[in-house]
């Protein structure tokens, strides 16, 4: 079994990472904000589970604990769509920059 | 007795309050309160005076202020010379308080002149009546007080509003000085007492150098309030306050005051050859310095103003040379015809509307009391023999001669023959003559105005009697004052003869130049000098260009240093903070993403550090 060397997930979850990151501080939609936002945690999950192959002390704990964020992302996109919903239903508009309510 | 001595300063200081309370409802019974409760203190005075006839000093005093060791005491004290000074202070203001109540009879603030009267006379009988430097300071700075109110009475008038302010800073520069030597004083002698500071000078405690700075200082106090050159520009200009406040300023009070103090402090004085000979200088120079002035006047009250000027530095000049008595005595004469000049030149503006004298002439027929009384006034003061100033004036060059200092005596001389000069102009242009330029019909004063100037006129005439060189009667009062090593010295015979010849000679002068008119007038012989001697030696300009621009131009540039410089500094400060809290307030736009940036790239940073430091970038 060809071994993939752990940089190469590690430099994968990096740029998904990055992408992640940047879709959720410059797009306006709310709802690509929130992708973005599962795009970051997913790239948390590809360490975990890179770590837990390739790391120092492998183990099953990784794993288990990327199952874990995986629950607990389902239930922040849960969450923040309700959010969103409630949002859209008192400012009839899902943009971003829109929303700056929070320097009053 | 001694209950009554308190009560002398305090009926005035009742009218002062009585007045300001009740002013209004009184309206013209004013004048009779203020004279009254004057006339009250004039009484208790005399009797004062009469017990202090061959009596002992009298001093009460109470403490008032305890710090440490040292304490502080206030009270009266009543020796020869203030016993003589209370009498000419209530008695003057008595008349004239009577006077005002005629001359001020179409005045709308009528009370309140005659309350400030009450205030100022009460504060020149305290100092009169201080026992010691400090209370006689609090006195001096009310009397500047009242001369500021009364000076600027008609304060509707620009001129009296200048002239009161100036008034109150030229003396305040004064008594600056009179300030520090006070303090230096205690700061040597442990007391503001008189008689304690006599004590230590007489037994040697203070050293030479400090008894000369500090009766210097003194002296610089007494020049301020006394009108001496260089300090004397404000007396002649305070003359826009109502006449019969310039009788009481600056004939009897205030002005005498300066030689009040000086006298009170003598024998401070006397311990210090220096001190004297300043002393000596200054009113010898300050003499004939504002008698050349008053021969170009043309204003009747800044002639006498000038004349006043003139004769406070003979005072100055006879206490310089070490004649006590002289200077006294001088002030007492001179307190009842300057007084009496004045009033009767208030007299004289009440009828004809005017103060240039060119305008007047030909009064005499047409007042026949005022003439005759401005006549003996300037007799006197002229040193006309057997009048009041003429005694004065004689003990004065007598002591200056005798003190050694000859410059200084032909200098009197000649400010004599000046002093009968101006005077006699001064009558012969308004009284003599042909009217000059005056329309409405001249009316002589009402008797309210003219029985003070009666009572004047015989103390002016004989008021020389009470020290003549046959009757020494003043001299061996004062010298009751133990404190005191008064000097007897020969009145040589031919002193009042020189006397007496410039005196003639200057009433001579007079009249041919402008009775006779067979000398030309000096204003034609010589237009350049009396072109210098009508702008007072340019005296207020050079003040003016000096310390008015200079401190103008001082002011000019730390105001532009505190402009650009200071608030500079300052602005920059603001501005730089303001600049970054500008920055930091456009983070602050309410959206999230702007935050989550901002902390995202400050976690870079913080990582970015941390990796620095810990070394893993090498």
């Amino acid at each position: 079994m060809s071994s993939v060397p752990l940089s190469v997930y590690l430099v994968l979850a990096l740029i998904l990472f990055c992408i992640g990151l940047f879709g959720a501080l410059t797009k306006r939609n709310a709802v690509i904000v929130l992708i973005s936002i599962e795009l970051m945690l997913n790239a948390v999950n590809i360490n975990l589970v890179a770590f837990a192959k390739y790391g120092i002390n492998p183990g099953i704990t990784g794993q288990i604990f990327s199952l874990f964020t995986i629950t607990v992302a389902a239930a922040e996109a849960a969450v923040g769509l309700a959010i969103l919903i409630a949002l859209y239903r008192n400012r009839k508009t899902v943009n971003v920059d829109e929303m700056d309510i929070m320097k009053h | 007795m001694n209950p009554l001595i308190w009560i002398i300063p305090v009926l005035p200081l009742l009218s002062f309050v009585l007045l300001l309370l009740f002013g209004r409802r009184l309206k013209e019974a004013s004048a009779h309160v203020g004279a009254l409760l004057t006339l009250g203190s004039l009484v208790l005075s005399i009797v004062v005076l009469l017990n202090q006839w061959g009596g002992e000093p009298v001093k009460e005093t109470l403490s008032w202020l305890t710090f440490g060791e040292t304490t502080l005491s206030a009270g009266y004290l009543v020796n020869p010379l203030n016993a003589l000074m209370l009498v000419i202070v209530s008695l003057v203001s008595f008349l004239v308080q009577v006077y005002s109540g005629g001359y001020m009879h179409d005045d709308d603030r009528f009370p309140i002149f005659f309350a400030y009267l009450g205030l100022f006379t009460f504060a020149m009988l305290g100092l009169v009546l201080s026992p010691n430097l400090l209370q006689l300071y609090v006195f001096w700075e009310l009397v500047g007080v009242g001369s500021f109110l009364l000076i600027g009475y008609y304060f509707y008038k620009r001129e009296a509003r200048s002239a009161a302010k100036k008034a109150f800073i030229m003396t305040r520069i004064g008594d600056v000085g009179l300030f520090i030597g006070m303090i230096l004083l205690f700061w040597q002698v442990g007391s503001f007492e008189f008689d304690e500071i006599f004590a230590a000078v007489e037994a040697g405690e203070i050293s030479e150098g400090w008894i000369t700075l500090t009766a210097i200082l003194i002296f610089v106090g007494a020049i301020g309030k006394s009108g001496q050159f260089p300090l004397h520009t404000w007396l002649p200009d305070a003359m826009e306050g109502p006449t019969p406040v310039s009788a009481l300023i600056h004939a009897a009070t205030m002005v005498a005051a300066g030689v009040y103090l000086v006298a009170a402090m003598f024998p401070l004085f006397q311990a210090s050859e220096a001190a004297l000979t300043t002393v000596a200088v200054v009113g010898g120079f300050t003499a004939i310095f504002a008698a050349t002035i008053g021969l170009a006047q043309a204003d009747i009250k800044r002639v006498l103003a000038y004349s006043t000027v003139s004769q406070l530095g003979y005072m100055m000049l006879a206490l310089g040379s070490s004649g006590y008595v002289a200077g006294v005595f001088h002030l007492t004469t001179h307190a009842f015809f300057k007084a009496l000049l004045f009033l009767a030149a208030g007299s004289v503006i009440h009828a004809v509307h005017t103060q240039n004298i060119h305008e007047m002439g030909g009064l005499w027929k047409k007042m026949k009391w005022t003439a005759p009384l401005f006549l003996i006034g300037a007799m006197a003061i002229s040193g006309v023999p057997g009048l009041s100033g003429f005694f004065s004036k004689d003990e004065i060059l007598a002591a200056t001669y005798a003190d050694g200092r000859f410059g200084l005596f032909w200098i009197a001389v000649i400010a004599a023959f000046l002093t009968a000069f101006y005077m006699f102009r001064l009558f012969f242009l308004v009284f003599t003559g042909e009217s000059r330029g005056i329309q409405e019909k001249v009316k002589e004063s009402p008797v309210s105005m003219t029985f003070p100037m009666i009572v004047l006129g015989i103390l002016a005439l004989i008021g020389g009697l009470i020290n003549t060189p046959f009757a020494t009667y003043l001299s061996d009062f004062l010298a009751q004052n133990e404190a005191l090593e008064i000097h007897h010295h020969e009145t040589r015979w031919w002193i009042p003869v020189v006397a007496t010849g410039v005196s003639l000679l200057g009433i001579l002068m007079a009249w041919l130049v402008y009775v006779k008119k067979k000398v030309t007038r000096f204003s034609e012989s010589a237009p350049d000098l009396h072109y210098i001697l009508l702008n007072k030696y340019f005296i207020d300009e050079t003040y003016d260009y000096s310390f008015v621009k200079g401190t103008r131009a001082l002011s000019y540039f730390w105001y532009y240093i505190d402009r650009f410089v200071v608030e500079g500094l300052v602005g920059l400060v603001t501005g730089i903070v303001g600049w970054f809290s500008k920055i930091g307030s456009r983070f602050q736009n309410g959206q999230v993403q702007l935050y989550s940036s901002v902390a995202f790239a400050g976690m870079a940073i913080l990582l970015l550090v941390v990796a620095w430091i810990g070394g893993y970038l090498t």
